[in-house]
């Protein structure tokens, strides 16, 4: 097999949480990411889903080392990055380039577009052939914006062109790796049909890898070719997209597929649901056992004690419960 | 099916400092006691506009509504548009009620939520604040709030989001309107917690036979819980009929677009490419004097003669109870869509 770009090692994030007031102090710790293992090939886009709150963001800012580990192993290309200082991470931070979900806080108002694609540029003292304007010009034409517009502000753009600034961003020194968190959520779906394309057309033109975040299941479907399910921190479920839709193993990801509204009403007619019971358990107080347990419909005694290590099942296909489907 | 409330030709104008934004364009649309009515459109498409009119919501001395929106009640017709506010005041919350997308913006942080149910019911009945308590934990047993009794006391930020949720539910429910209007009310919960609420609203619109007004962008709920769908593009609707006949019929290039745009989880995988809607709406600041979707649509070159840019369509019957709004007969774009995808499909191949 191929080198991956990326491996994550039983990563784990935790925050530590404070009382407030004067005499604050530490009072206990979230486990936003608890335990997550994933690789992504070169080329590969691995979907990372779950719920809001389940650690989705935290794992991808991690990856990006925006936020220090707390244990486990980010290997990048091969090279243990999980430690790295700021200045070690310098020759990586051109290689692995984040997407952030709200194309209207994520560009800075005062900057032109011109200035914001052509930024990392000057941080990493690369001087592109033909000198700085013309790459971005190029940029911006091929994230399907009008190169005319390169001294124009971002508001003077609607959403879904803001997204295709931050793509042109994000691919301006022709990064391996892109962690796009949430690309398109804020998007509506004729605009988010567009930049999902991009996307696509993006990743055959320069091999590029993508860590996909989202919540929408249907458009990590269409995206990914693995997937990654986390609740509350862990992993639940990771397999190859077709068997994960096809046949999910964990009774989580079983719900989560049941729960999707598909845009098909004589399917919706006759298709059963698995209703979950209640809503997230607090990360703070995560349930004892299997975290999943306070929500699953197929819980035992077992469940509410003993925590399901994630074990493969099948080549590439993980799975962490005791009584899969 | 007897129809509850029937909007006509509803405009609504916002005068802003950069021109006139027609907001709701001669926008007309009926639900039944029984019926959920879906309305779908892109953010911005003029969804909430038309229904906070309705509502009588809007800041009279910042917005232009003319039309029609008449309730008809069991002591006959009355039009909310042209009735005195003090009427409207009478009528919201009682004979209509709506729900938003943000629960917490809507609930007051520093009183009980059994106090603010109390309050809603109140308005209307006669009795004492412990009358109104006990009415609130049956509003919230209704709605499925575990331990009702005694989360009745407690504050909104002790509540999660789906079930803040549940108790706006209740607070709207609390008079037994005939009218409930849901305002994208599962947008920002999660997909599971999403399934619930809309279960539980088609239960409770099935107990109660109201008239349930849907607005939402997610044609997947659409599909789950709607028996007819207006769908709204720029102010204007342009597409109107039962929930079948939009999904499979569809007579309007937008709706067909929109359609075809989403992945979905059954189908769609990997290596194939969605089809998008090229380009974005117009503003509705200067709304174009031809079709509003014209600059987007890839039906426009069967249209002769520059018409689709000369003169907007009207919202006409292309079927029975089948109404579109485009140059095109029904026949020709069920045709037209049926070719490109057969082109398409070739290409694919
Ligand atoms: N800097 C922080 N300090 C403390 N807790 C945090 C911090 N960042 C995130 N958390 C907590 O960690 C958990 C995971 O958060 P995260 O933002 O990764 O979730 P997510 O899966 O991206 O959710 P969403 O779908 O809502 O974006 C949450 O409980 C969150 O409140
Ligand atoms: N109070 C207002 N003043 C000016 N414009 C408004 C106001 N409220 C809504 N609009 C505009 O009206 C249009 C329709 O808005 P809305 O009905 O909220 O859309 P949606 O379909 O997303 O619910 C938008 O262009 C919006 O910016
Ligand atoms: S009127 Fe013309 S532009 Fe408008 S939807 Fe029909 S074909 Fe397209
Ligand atoms: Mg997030
Ligand atoms: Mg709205």
């Amino acid at each position: 097999m191929a080198e991956n770009i990326l491996e994550l090692h039983d990563l784990k994030k935790h925050f530590p949480t404070t009382s407030g007031g004067l005499f604050s102090r530490r009072k206990g710790v979230v486990k936003a990411v608890d335990g997550v293992s994933l690789s992504i090939g070169v080329g590969e886009t691995v979907g990372l889903v779950g719920e809001s709150g389940c650690g989705k963001t935290t794992a991808g800012r991690t990856v990006m080392k925006l936020y220090e580990p707390t244990d486990g192993k980010i290997i990048f290309q091969g090279e243990d990055i999980s430690h790295y200082s700021r200045k070690q991470m310098m020759p990586f931070r051109s290689q692995m380039q984040m997407i952030f979900q709200d194309p209207f806080a994520s560009l800075n108002p005062r900057h032109t577009v011109g200035t914001i694609v052509g930024a990392s540029y000057d941080i990493h003292g690369i001087k592109p052939a033909g000198g700085v304007e013309n790459a971005v010009r190029d940029l911006l034409e091929r994230v399907g914006l009008n190169p005319e517009h390169i001294n124009r502000f971002p508001h003077e753009f609607s959403g879904g062109q803001r997204q295709r600034i931050g793509i042109a961003r994000a691919i301006a020194l022709r990064p391996k790796l892109i962690v796009a968190d949430e690309p398109v959520s804020a998007l509506d779906v004729s605009i988010q049909a567009q930049v999902v394309n991009l996307l696509d057309d993006l990743q055959q033109e320069f091999g590029l890898s993508y860590l996909f975040v989202a919540h929408d299941l249907s458009v990590v479907q269409h995206i990914s070719d693995r997937v990654v399910v986390m609740y509350l921190g862990k992993v639940m479920e990771s397999a190859p997209t077709e068997s994960l839709f096809a046949k999910p193993r964990h009774p989580y990801t079983k719900a989560l597929l049941s729960a999707v509204p598909i845009p098909d009403p004589r399917l919706e007619r006759t298709r059963e649901r698995i209703l979950l019971q209640g809503d997230l358990p607090s990360p703070m107080n995560p349930p004892a056992g299997c975290v999943f347990n306070t929500r699953c419909w197929k819980v035992q005694d077992k469940c509410r004690s003993v925590v399901p290590e994630p074990v493969q099942i099948a080549p590439n296909h993980t799975l962490a419960c005791h009584f899969p489907e | 099916m007897s129809t509850f409330l029937e909007v006509k030709n509803l405009h609504v104008t916002f005068p802003t400092e950069d021109g006139a934004v027609l907001a709701s364009n001669n926008v007309s649309y009926s639900v039944a006691l029984g019926e959920t009515l879906a309305i779908v459109g892109e953010s911005g498409s003029g969804k909430s506009v038309a229904n906070l009119a309705v509502m009588g919501l809007h800041n009279p001395h910042r917005t232009q509504i003319s039309g029609e929106a008449i309730l008809h009640l069991p002591e006959g017709p009355i039009d909310v548009l042209s009735a005195a506010p003090e009427t409207v005041r009478r009528l919201r919350g009682k004979a209509m009620s709506m729900i938003f997308q943000d629960p917490m913006s809507a609930l007051h942080p520093f009183y009980t939520i059994g106090n603010q149910i109390a309050e809603a019911w109140a308005l209307y009945n006669e009795g004492s604040k412990e009358d109104g308590i006990k009415r609130a934990v049956e509003m919230l047993d209704l709605v499925g709030i575990p331990d009702a009794a005694k989360r009745v006391h407690e504050y909104p930020h002790q509540f999660s989001g789906g079930m803040r949720q549940r108790v706006m539910i209740a607070m709207a429910l609390v008079n037994n309107p005939s009218l409930l209007i849901a305002d994208e009310p599962t947008t920002a919960l999660d997909v599971t917690v999403q399934s619930q609420i809309l279960r539980l609203l088609a239960d409770l619109q099935k107990e109660f036979n109201m008239a349930v007004i849907l607005i939402t962008h997610d044609l997947g709920v659409v599909a789950e819980v709607a028996d007819r769908v207006s769908v709204m593009y720029s102010g204007r609707i342009v597409e109107s009929a039962a929930i079948d006949e939009i999904f499979y019929n569809s007579t309007h290039p937008y709706t067909r677009g929109l359609l075809n745009s989403i992945p979905r989880v059954d189908n769609h995988g990997k290596g194939t490419r969605l089809r998008a809607i090229p380009g974005q709406p117009p503003s509705l600041i200067s709304v174009p004097k031809g079709c509003a979707f014209a600059a987007r649509c890839e039906f426009i070159s069967h249209v002769p003669g520059g018409l689709c840019i000369a003169s907007n369509p009207d919202l006409l019957e292309k079927a029975p109870d089948h109404y579109s709004r485009c140059h095109l007969t029904g026949a020709q774009v069920i045709d037209i869509a049926a070719k490109n995808l057969a082109h398409q499909d070739n290409g694919a191949k």
